[in-house]
């Protein structure tokens, strides 16, 4: 029954067992239906990620979205997201930590009782390059929507920012499927980034699939931004569901 | 004395408040994608107390013209008589 679901927060174990916070949607179904993760962007589990994560349920998808900021509080998810930005990436979403709450999240779908036992995950800004890296470090998933991950690349130094190694040299464990949306306007990943993202990947024979837009930037699905772009988010939407009812659902 | 030196500017933007006063220890700022304010990136300022919880926090994001017109508003209110003074003074504690 398609917009029949069931949102609510539950607690699920995480990175080295913590129980972490995390906001779900599921379908009402009688038949087994697959699963996704969804790696909020850098603002935190706001309200366009809870939208997105209730538009896999209308779409026949349990979905699970961890509030990877969960470990800085006690609070409002919003002060709990600004306490972490404000000490940097690094610290407050170091990517083992961030692996072992998607592999916790997976493992708690995949445990639901009406789990066809397939997962995947997408993710959004920080949370694309988060996705890549679980592509590649988090085998238990079946698929993985690489968002406009930013800093997959190693990136200098610059304006107080840290360099960073960035993940792409991890994409020779990459084992699964990864479709990637970009908007051509984005200056991070730019055009020449993922240009060589998709040259590396080809390279290693790894499957993959990028749309990449014209006249779109960064985030451009974020429909409370004046980033989001109508024509190419509805397109992306569309590739990203076929692409997920393929590799999740076996539809041909 | 009273300065009654007040200056009103125009702002775009959002802000998370709290119930009561709070003392406030440290402020965050970022140029970074807001939560709420309608912008790609915005101005986004955390007067915080870490001692008190994240809840200790009173969040604003402003457009980058609207913080501009602010620190305008603030360097005016900074080269008043009293602030000057004051800012001597808190400079040799």
């Amino acid at each position: 029954m398609k917009d029949a679901l069931i949102a609510e927060f539950v607690g699920f174990a995480g990175h080295r067992s913590d129980v972490i916070e995390g906001y779900l949607a599921r379908p009402i179904s009688d038949t087994p239906v697959p699963s996704m993760v969804l790696v909020h962007h850098a603002p935190g589990l706001d309200p366009w990620c809870k939208e997105v994560v209730r538009r896999f349920a209308t779409e026949g998808y349990a979905c699970l979205a961890p509030h990877l900021y969960h470990r800085r509080g006690p609070g409002n998810w919003a002060d709990v997201a600004a306490a972490g930005r404000a000490e940097g990436l690094a610290k407050s979403m170091p990517n083992d930590q961030v692996m072992g709450d998607i592999a916790g999240a997976a493992a708690y779908l995949r445990a639901q009782p009406g789990s066809n036992g397939k997962v995947g995950v997408i993710g959004f800004c920080s949370g694309g390059r988060q996705t890549f890296l679980a592509a590649c470090e988090v085998p238990e998933l079946d698929a993985a929507v690489d968002c406009w991950g930013g800093s997959i690349l190693p990136q200098p130094e610059s304006e107080g920012r840290p360099a960073s190694r960035g993940v792409l040299h991890r994409a020779g464990d990459m084992s699964m499927p990864l479709l990637g949306i970009f908007g051509n306007d984005d200056s991070n990943p730019d055009r020449a980034e993922v240009d060589e993202i998709d040259r590396v990947l080809t390279e290693l024979g790894k499957d993959h699939t990028f749309h990449r837009y014209d006249g779109a930037g960064h985030a451009f699905f974020v429909t409370d931004k004046p980033v989001y772009r109508l024509e190419q988010a509805l397109d992306g939407w569309q590739q990203v569901f076929r692409f997920l009812d393929r590799t999740l659902k076996g539809a041909d | 004395m009273c300065t009654w030196l007040s200056q009103q500017v125009e702002a775009s933007g959002a802000a998370r408040g709290v119930a009561d006063w709070m003392r406030v220890t440290a402020v965050n700022v970022m140029y970074d994608h807001p939560v709420s304010a309608p912008y790609d990136h915005a101005l986004l300022l955390d007067f915080i107390n870490p001692s008190q919880g994240v809840g200790a926090r009173v969040g604003i994001e402003l457009s980058a013209s609207s913080a501009r017109e602010l620190v305008r508003a603030i360097e005016v209110a900074l080269a008043s008589t009293e602030a000057k003074a004051d800012l001597v003074q808190q400079s040799n504690h």
